[in-house]
């Protein structure tokens, strides 16, 4: 065999080679360091450690539970424990909805709101945005013009079912289809997009033939002067805040398929508390906007 | 390729071929629609085409006797082309799910084009195409040299390399299509994964046969590596891929492990991806390549026993300390923490003899960037090592788990290590291959080593700014006894860290697609001659 076993001192280190040899490859017989040795024990020594304090050995049908008898359920009710204990001093206010009081003291609100906010970016920001400015589709919270109302227990009740959601106390708000469904001609929904646009321009003419259109089909919602009406949730017509859009496109398409937004219903996700401190948020977010 | 093969072995592979399209057809045939047809036209076309070479070649003149004086390299060059296209275009994919991170309006609005069927075309491209076809080229190259004998066979090196990038072709355009056993990194679907148990059975045996031929007394420690790699990932695969077919005609399966059961076992197989397919396989390249690169002898034949076992032993235990803090019962969770801390001086020792085996060689390092790739590696490997077992303490891990400081590890034991040695052996390897003394353009082995260093820390620096700010940000309470930010605020402050992330990927790219042209000019400038060292002790008749 090439190389055979003959044993070759290197003279960089000072070893002997083991005397094998692979294609011009050879080993050192360099002995373990000790510092090896030393810090591999230390790793066992600290893992035997934990193995005495831990829970860490299976033993058929349980296991050694370890001298702290620490348990992970343990560790998470004291961890939620210690969360509730740190809001314990302003949270149990919001349990009840007496709002106004709520909304007087300044400084339960001082420590509340900086909760709620988080709460809001968590779930409600995703559709509202951040700020509950809106977009396309979702409305703008941060303004004066509510579809259902924006007093803080009316916006509690909306959080509390949602909108069109499977709640069985849900909100309903429906917009036909007026155009897929053929309640209205194309020449029908041509004239009342022009005068739902004349509308928001505040140079509206009832008599136009948009306008009796408007007056027989969608005033019974949005109100004779195109105003919203709150009970419904149809919004207003009359001012330049858009859900899906206010160019003569996007108000065709609304009237050709028709809108139906869905909010969900948050009172099995989130305790009352929160929706409770949500609802105050809320209705700050629009005193707040100009 | 195939005027090496011998006229029993172009028989026999004809009837593979002939196998390989008539599954294909099979395939194709009784799914009918959807991803699985596709993948059945696949092989049924690669079948096709491998049954039509072959067939005009059967009654061709056989390869010269002569041939057994030689190591068979062919597989080799096939393997090293395969790693470095697959380099390409995964670590591309890689880039692109890293900028769409940053710009996610960026995504198209085309199913295939979304993060989530991307990001398993990245790793399965990175781990299986780029890793294993480097795993097997160089293991094929190593045996043969540490063995001083030729492959036992020509005709399954190739069903070995054929086999598994269709496996990988599968795996990635079945993502593409949406198909995906959701496991991370065993994405795959069951067909494909049968597929890979027979291939890896072809590859076990032919290893086992060369080694059986060896005309050295005993077996060098890169082929303990290469073994411990093949044979464990093969239990690893078979295990956590245990599945039923909803139908043997349709892709989708559903896995025989419920619950937190499949949990471990999926983190049991995921973590020892990481032990035996990336540092394992890896181990052995290292053995072998930075001994021959720098002209001395392995600084410890001790050390390397120590590491060899203490890695196989204990990384097998660690798995569990992916799963801290969930259903996984507490005591799984101590021992996958113990065992990984013990972990440590095992997977050092490694680092360390390969560092050490440089000493009376530093003038190499300074000089010769090949060298510098292996020197790199070992460092990067015992970084990532600390961290791995740093990160597996309970506490530890309760900031780190669910943040990018994971990625960031990943990427350093991955760009860091692994890729690193690969590309060591690639440039010490291409050239011998091309019978030249160095690579076709010397200086841009210099270029990629600076902007592969460069890309991998930019890369790993900014995820662990990323990791760390999100761990905190996540776990701060303000003075009303909530968190301090929003999901939303800690999604945002991520930004310029995956910008510099997008950035680092892209330096690393540009580094392995420098190599792979590099290596493209070299093999085209090839002479075909074999130094009269580089030979089997004895000639070696095919079996």
């Amino acid at each position: 065999m090439s190389g055979g076993h003959r044993q070759i001192v290197d003279p960089v280190t000072g070893y002997e080679t083991t005397g094998h040899e692979w294609n011009g490859i050879r080993e050192l017989n360099t002995p373990f360091p000790r510092f090896v040795i030393v810090v591999l024990l230390i790793t066992v020594v600290i893992s035997a450690v934990m193995w005495i304090l831990l829970p860490a050995w299976p033993t058929g049908h349980g296991y050694t539970p370890g001298l702290l008898g620490l348990t992970q359920e343990g560790e998470a009710v004291q961890g939620f424990k210690a969360i509730a204990d740190g809001r314990a001093s302003w949270r149990s206010r919001f349990a009840g909805d007496d709002f106004a009081s709520l909304a007087s003291d300044e400084a339960v609100m001082g420590m509340a709101m900086p909760a709620a906010a988080r709460l809001f970016a968590d779930n409600c920001a995703a559709c509202h945005r951040v700020g509950g400015t809106g977009g396309p589709g979702f409305p703008s919270l941060a303004d004066q013009d509510w579809l259902w109302g924006g007093d803080p227990a009316t916006v509690a009740e909306t959080v509390s079912v949602g909108i069109n959601s499977t709640d069985p106390d849900t909100r309903s708000s429906q917009m036909p289809a007026f155009g897929r469904d053929g309640i209205l001609t194309r020449e029908q929904i041509s004239a009342v997009a022009d005068y739902v646009l004349a509308l928001s321009s505040g140079k509206a003419d009832p008599a136009s033939a948009g306008g009796k259109i408007f007056a027989e089909n969608c005033a019974a919602c949005h109100g004779e002067g195109g105003r919203g009406g709150l009970g419904t949730g149809a919004p207003s017509l009359a001012d330049d805040q858009w859900i899906y859009g206010g160019t003569r496109a996007d108000i065709l398409t609304t009237l050709q398929n028709g809108r139906q937004g869905v909010m969900p219903s948050w009172k099995g996700r989130l305790a009352p508390a929160d929706i409770h401190l949500l609802a105050l948020y809320v209705s700050r977010l629009a005193k707040a906007a100009p | 390729m195939i005027a090496s093969l011998s006229i029993a072995q172009r028989r026999n592979g004809l009837a593979f071929a002939l196998c390989l399209a008539l599954l294909g057809l099979l395939m194709a045939a009784a799914a009918q629609h959807g991803p699985m047809v596709v993948h059945g036209a696949m092989a049924l076309v690669l079948g096709i085409a491998l049954t039509g070479a072959l067939a005009r070649a059967v009654y061709d003149p056989p390869p010269e006797a002569a041939r057994a004086s030689f190591y068979y390299d062919d597989p080799t060059r096939f393997g090293i082309a395969m790693t470095l296209i697959w380099a390409v275009v995964a670590m591309g994919v890689g880039v692109w799910v890293a900028a769409l991170l940053y710009w996610p309006e960026a995504t198209p609005a085309v199913p295939w084009t979304s993060f989530g069927r991307l990001r398993p075309v990245h790793t399965t491209g990175v781990i299986f195409g780029f890793g294993g076809n480097a795993l097997i080229a160089t293991s094929f190259y190593v045996l043969q040299r540490t063995s001083r004998a030729r492959l036992a066979d020509e005709l399954s090196p190739w069903i070995v390399l054929l086999g598994f990038n269709l496996f990988c072709l599968w795996a990635v355009t079945g993502y593409l299509m949406g198909i995906t056993q959701s496991k991370e990194y065993a994405e795959a679907e069951w067909y494909a994964d049968l597929w890979l148990v027979v291939i890896w059975v072809v590859y076990f045996v032919l290893y086992i046969r060369t080694l059986a031929r060896r005309a050295e007394p005993h077996i060098y420690v890169a082929n303990w590596y290469y073994l411990a790699f093949i044979l464990v990932v093969a239990i690893l695969h078979i295990i956590n891929n245990l599945a039923l077919p909803v139908s043997f005609a349709g892709a989708k399966s559903v896995t025989i492990w419920s619950g937190v059961q499949d949990a471990m076992v999926q983190w049991w197989y995921g973590h020892n991806a990481v032990a035996f397919f990336l540092t394992a396989g890896f181990l052995g390249m290292l053995y072998y390549f930075l001994p021959v690169r720098s002209g001395r002898p392995i600084w410890s034949y001790r050390l390397s026993i120590l590491s060899f076992w203490g890695i196989t032993f204990f990384y097998i235990w660690v798995g569990s300390h992916h799963l801290h803090y969930t259903a996984l019962p507490y005591w799984v969770q101590t021992l996958g923490m113990t065992f990984s801390i013990m972990l440590l001086v095992p997977s050092w020792a490694s680092a360390g003899n390969a560092i050490a085996t440089l000493n009376g060689a530093w003038h190499k390092v300074r000089d010769d960037a090949t060298l510098r790739f292996m020197f790199v590696a070992a460092v990067f490997y015992g970084l990532s090592t600390f961290e791995g077992s740093f990160l597996a303490i309970r506490p530890v891990n309760s900031l780190s788990h669910y943040t990018d400081w994971t990625v960031g590890h990943v990427h350093s034991g991955t760009l860091g290590w692994v890729a690193m040695i690969v590309f060591g052996a690639i440039y010490t390897l291409v050239p011998q291959l091309s019978g030249r003394d160095q690579m076709a353009w010397p200086r841009a082995i210099e270029w990629h080593f600076w902007l592969a260093v460069t890309g991998t820390l930019v890369y790993v620096v900014s995820m662990w700014n990323a990791g760390i700010t999100q761990g905190l940000m996540w776990r701060s309470y303000g003075p009303s006894g909530t968190l301090t930010y929003s999901f939303l605020q800690s999604l945002q402050a991520m930004a310029p860290y995956y910008l510099l992330r997008t950035i680092g990927g892209g330096m690393f790219l540009a580094g392995t697609l420098l190599c792979a042209l590099n290596c493209s000019a070299t093999a085209r400038a090839a002479t075909g001659e074999v130094a009269a060292s580089d030979r089997p002790l004895l000639p070696m008749p095919v079996e």
